[in-house]
């Protein structure tokens, strides 16, 4: 950033709610399919045709409304009206002067409190191709092909207050709304598939001051780091302009893969989009009962679970490396299962960046600990155990389809195959006896005379051709822990 | 003519084949509908097809419903799958939709037997039928004058006999005017009374379908018929289909009936009928309600008084702005909701260089003027810089017409009005925009309160023609406006009939 | 307005433009002349004073009408596609879209 100025940034997200059908219809909502296989009579906007609002869409709006501080209000829905091929009715249902959530904040981890200003549900368009043009790019083509599957899917868009100051800041937000929406089961979020879409408005000031200079808009963010480079494109272009006398015009951008935002063909007539309360609908005015339910139904929120995460010892880098990996109510769990809090989000940190970590049950991640911290398995034992108990439960997962009926006695029987005792056993990991272990290292002393005088007087590193002998005696299995003192006992004796 | 009550109760008593009613209907329309031009499709194969079900129903057995065997005409903007819906806009030529209206639904699950699609101004806008694509729909009592509108064909098809019971939609009058000018009876129900589901939409917060019949039992009985709750339509009421029917013969004794001061003129039926008296002050009197009309809607207070009712006057002062109100918001909803016929999805299409030229010149094409005009006068009404001046205070006139109305219903259980200012008119004689759109003076106000309203035929007025009176009820108040409309026809003159019934009729006697 | 001139030709010509209808000059002096005709009758509310009374958007007060999230069956494609002006591999076909591109 030049000296003397400081960006402003204020995001616009828009977010696929993650709900079986459409936002006004019962189409199935849904991605891949054939084109307009999922559209019914109102996704096409056939004439006749009426919209009814999906009860889940509205409470998925109200759970990351609460997970943003929102104010939930009585809302209606008007209707923008506009031309375009792929939206059917040629208006767009959209919540405009009610949003249903508004006036919230979202906590950046390490970072500033963002304001929300609004959360509001819209319906999405269809999906246009264009033809004959390169690349399927508007210019040049000959025509266009129109598939409403998309059209009508419900989407949630998140306006935040111009409270960010930098790409890094705007990068962390994003990150962690997308926790959020994660942890409440709103979306998937994924920002390169486009069920989480990102609009930047950018613009700067002089710093420490509080002015808000002419914004532009820019568009086509489909990565974070699109996002943290065209911030800082667009803050340095602006800067520019002041500094040349110059000062940039209000426009929306379109951010491209050349690391420039580019503006777009400025339109021959001025927006009017002629907003009105959309007739076909009724206000939504959610009731403090509702509201409580969906409070409720709630699951913990990321920046709660870090917190936990902390108090068990885990570093913030590691508290979020547990939570990308879902890993957080396993390791919580585990913790609160009696395990040994460090080792185990060492575990959590170190081993489980495996498919199917996200399935450990709890407790059986305890139990293993407790193997492992009672000296029955050694750390590398643990690790080998922990990987397995991983396969296992994804091929667990795989063998009882979702929605099946679970016949009793199998799942006790699942668990039993789950469970880390038993896959110790299996693997030979057996807890070796004491005096085994006594044999052994006797065995190793009477082999290596020189080397015993010199550990007794007092060299400790030599200890390592002991150990050594004693793990390739039992091809690594040994506890390297136990051996070191029993050594210490036969010098002290 | 036969009754769709007697046609439904032989039918279903196997006293008289579904498929010999069908016969005698399409044959009067064979006979006369050249004339009339009612219809913009006649269904005939598909009808055979569904009397043919009705009379093996009954030979098995089985009760087909209550309108067994009763042929009904739509107006061509309620959705029928795999059948035409116009609109009567060339914009809409041939569109079959790939699913049924949920009345048409209804209609059929009673056991009426769809005869066909009926003429309307287009997009329902208009009300004279003179705006159709397909040319206008004729008067079965003088066929050199309009059946009103925009629900004509509807009307003009009832009062020929070509079908004892019709559907229309009423958005400012669409029902209830062409009733009174075709001297029939004409409900437009309670908004939300009736699903809206399949009806193309004009007016979204306005528009409601409702049944066109010969006499207040037939209505009631299609009116029970389409009535209820359905989750397509959320605007839809979730309240219980009362028996309508048995509102029919409740006696008016005791009810208090207001005759609405600014649409009847001065003079009569003051105080000096021993009523409440005049309610809330008194408004304008609007000009331009023809006299041989409100004359007749003296003489049916007066009818009414004779049988036991209440009568008194009551002002309802914000009914002289509805028409202005009416005429911002309904084409500020219908330059959203005709948005979609863009050439892309359905209908017609008239080739561009791009699409945006594609759009413009299948809307030059596929529009008529009257579309053309409301399209643009809404887009106007809602455009950036008048919305406050325009929709948003006609929004407000709204609200005081609602209260007005509650006001009203405070001290009354029914109201009257004319239904109509003028009998039917020729052909062309109201050409400029103000004049067609003051048909809608006395239909408008229960349109903006979505309050029920229908028309029931009470004497003639000039030239020999029908008059209706408007019976108006308080929301989800159609008992009380049933009884009223069944004791006014009771009380009214006999009618002749439209001239077309001396050619020999074909249901006589069958 | 109630400045006698309800609305203007370049006024028409704009919300012609809105509303995406091809005009000729001719008619959109036509239309100018039916628009300021219902404009100027829409004068009389001037004088009304309604800041008190609130807009009325639905004739019946319902609120919190909802479905449940459970798919219905789809519509045909074929009998979609059927009714409409071209239609390539199972989609609508338009004109090329000049529409907002960088």
């Amino acid at each position: 950033m030049a000296a003397g100025w400081e960006t402003v940034v204020g995001l616009e997200v828009h977010v696929e709610l993650a709900t079986d059908t459409k936002l006004f219809s019962a189409a199935p909502s849904r991605f891949g399919d054939e084109p307009n296989t999922n559209v019914t009579p109102v996704c096409l906007g056939l004439p006749g045709s009426l919209p009814v609002l999906n009860r889940r869409a509205v409470e998925l709006a109200m759970a990351v409304g609460l997970a943003l501080n929102c104010d939930i209000r009585p809302s209606v829905f008007h209707r923008k009206n506009y031309f375009y091929p792929d939206m059917p009715k040629d208006y767009q249902v959209s919540q405009y002067d009610q949003p249903i959530c508004s006036d919230g904040w979202l906590d950046v981890p390490g970072g500033s409190r963002v304001g929300i200003e609004r959360a509001h549900l819209e319906e999405d368009a269809g999906k246009t191709t264009h033809l004959g043009g390169a690349d399927g790019r508007i210019h040049g083509a000959v025509g266009a092909l129109v598939d409403y599957n998309r059209a009508g899917t419900p989407l949630l868009e998140i306006v935040s207050r111009p409270d960010i100051g930098s790409a890094a800041e705007a990068s962390a937000y994003v990150e962690e709304l997308r926790a959020i929406l994660l942890a409440v089961g709103a979306s998937d979020a994924r920002l390169e598939e486009g069920s989480m879409r990102v609009d930047a408005n950018i613009s700067v000031r002089p710093a420490g001051s509080a002015e808000l200079r002419t914004r532009c808009e820019v568009k086509n963010l489909n990565s974070l780091r699109s996002l943290r480079n065209a911030i800082d494109f667009e803050a340095r272009r602006h800067i520019e302009l002041y500094e040349a006398g110059e000062a940039p015009v209000q426009e929306t951008r379109h951010w491209s893969e050349d690391g420039r935002t580019h503006s777009l063909r400025s339109k021959e007539e001025a927006d009017d989009y002629r907003y009105f309360p959309e007739p076909d609908l009724v206000p939504l005015v959610p009731d403090d009962e509702w509201i409580a339910q969906v409070r409720a139904a709630m699951p913990e929120l990321p920046a709660s679970v870090r917190a936990r995460l902390h108090e068990c010892g885990a570093e913030p880098e590691d508290a979020q490396v547990i939570v990308d990996r879902g890993l957080a109510p396993v390791v919580l769990g585990a913790v609160a299962a009696g395990a040994d809090s460090r080792r185990t989000v060492t575990h959590a940190v170190q081993n489980l960046a495996l498919d199917g970590a996200e399935l450990l049950d709890p407790d059986g991640l305890a139990s293993l600990v407790n193997l492992e911290t009672s000296g029955q398995l050694t750390a590398t034992q643990a690790k080998t155990v922990l990987v397995e108990m991983c396969a296992r439960a994804v091929t667990a997962m795989h063998a009882t389809p979702a929605g099946a009926e679970d016949p009793s006695g199998s799942a006790s029987a699942a668990a039993l195959a789950l469970d880390p005792t038993a896959i110790a056993a299996e693997l030979g990991f057996e807890a070796m006896a004491d005096d085994e272990l006594e044999t052994l290292v006797d065995e190793a002393i009477a082999a290596n005379p020189e080397a015993w005088e010199k550990f007794r007087a007092g060299e400790a590193k030599v200890a390592g051709v002991f150990v050594g002998a004693v793990m390739k005696a039992t091809r690594g299995q040994a506890d390297g822990h136990a051996v070191t003192q029993l050594l210490a006992q036969r010098r002290d004796a | 003519m036969t009754s769709a009550h007697a046609i439904a109760s032989d039918v279903r008593a196997g006293a008289r084949r579904a498929s010999d009613v069908l016969e005698d209907f399409l044959g009067r329309i064979e006979m006369h509908d050249g004339d009339v031009h009612a219809f913009n499709t006649v269904t005939a194969d598909q009808a055979r097809a569904a009397a043919a079900a009705i009379d093996a129903a009954v030979d098995e057995g089985r009760d087909p419903g209550p309108l067994a065997g009763v042929p009904v005409a739509f107006k061509d903007n309620l959705c029928t799958r795999g059948v035409a819906t116009t609109c009567s806009s060339r914009m809409l030529e041939g569109w079959q939709p790939p699913y049924d209206a949920t009345v048409v639904q209804a209609m059929t699950a009673a056991g009426a037997v769809m005869i066909g699609k009926t003429n309307l101004d287009e997009f329902a806008m208009g009300s004279s039928t003179e705006h159709s694509a397909f040319g206008p729909t004729r008067n079965p009592h003088d066929l050199a004058r309009v059946p009103g509108g925009s629900s004509g064909g509807s009307a003009a098809a009832v009062a020929a006999g070509f079908a004892p019971l019709a559907l229309g939609s009423d958005t400012g009058g669409s029902i209830r005017q062409p009733a009174s000018l075709c001297g029939i009876v004409g409900i437009k129900p309670t908004y939300g009374r009736v699903s809206r589901y399949g009806l193309v939409a004009f007016a979204s917060s306005f528009d409601q379908i409702g049944p066109f019949a010969a006499d207040v039992a037939d209505a009631a009985l299609a009116l029970g018929v389409i009535s209820g709750h359905d989750p397509a339509d959320s605007t839809s009421i979730p309240a219980a289909v009362p028996d309508f029917e048995a509102a029919l013969g409740r006696g008016v004794e005791g009810l208090r009936v207001g005759v609405i001061s600014e649409l009847t003129g001065s003079g009569r039926n003051g105080a000096a009928t021993g009523g409440p008296g005049t309610a809330g002050a008194a408004g304008e009197v609007l000009d331009g309600i023809d006299a041989d009309v409100t004359e007749r809607v003296h003489e049916a207070a007066d009818a009414l008084a004779d049988a036991g009712a209440t009568v008194g006057r009551v002002s309802v002062p914000a009914v002289t702005y509805g028409l202005t109100a009416y005429y911002l918001i309904a084409p500020a909803e219908a330059s959203s909701n005709l948005a979609r016929y863009d050439g892309t999805r359905y209908g017609l299409r008239v080739d561009g260089a791009d699409v945006e030229e594609m759009n413009r010149l299948t809307r030059r094409a596929g529009f008529g003027d009257e579309v053309k005009a409301r399209i643009m006068l809404g887009t106007f009404a809602l455009s950036a810089g008048y919305y406050d001046a325009y929709y948003g205070k006609a929004q407000r006139v709204r609200m005081l017409t609602r209260r007005d109305f509650d006001a009203a219903y405070a001290d009354f259980d029914v109201l009257l009005s004319p239904t109509s200012p003028c009998v039917a008119f020729r052909f062309g004689e109201r050409a400029d925009p103000m004049t067609m759109y003051r048909c809608d003076t006395c239909t408008i106000p229960s349109n903006l309160s979505g309050d029920p309203a229908m028309s029931v035929p009470f004497g003639i007025g000039a030239e020999g023609l029908p008059v209706g009176v408007q019976v108006l009820a308080p929301a989800l108040g159609e008992e009380p406006m049933l009884t009223v409309a069944a004791a006014l026809e009771r009380a009214a003159p006999p009618l002749p009939a439209p001239p077309l019934s001396t050619v020999a009729d074909p249901t006589e006697g069958a | 307005m109630g400045d006698g001139t309800a609305i203007s030709s370049e006024q028409v010509a704009h919300v012609a433009r809105l509303a995406r209808i091809e005009l000729t000059p001719d008619e959109i002096e036509h239309y100018t002349g039916h628009l300021g005709r219902v404009l100027e009758h829409a004068g009389e509310l001037e004088d009304l004073d309604l800041a008190d009374v609130p807009p009325l958007a639905h004739p019946y007060p319902l609120s919190n009408v909802f479905r449940d999230d459970v798919a219905g069956s789809p519509v045909d494609r074929d009998e979609v596609l059927s009714q409409a002006p071209a239609a390539s591999g199972g989609q609508f076909e338009v004109p090329p879209v000049l529409g907002e591109e960088a």
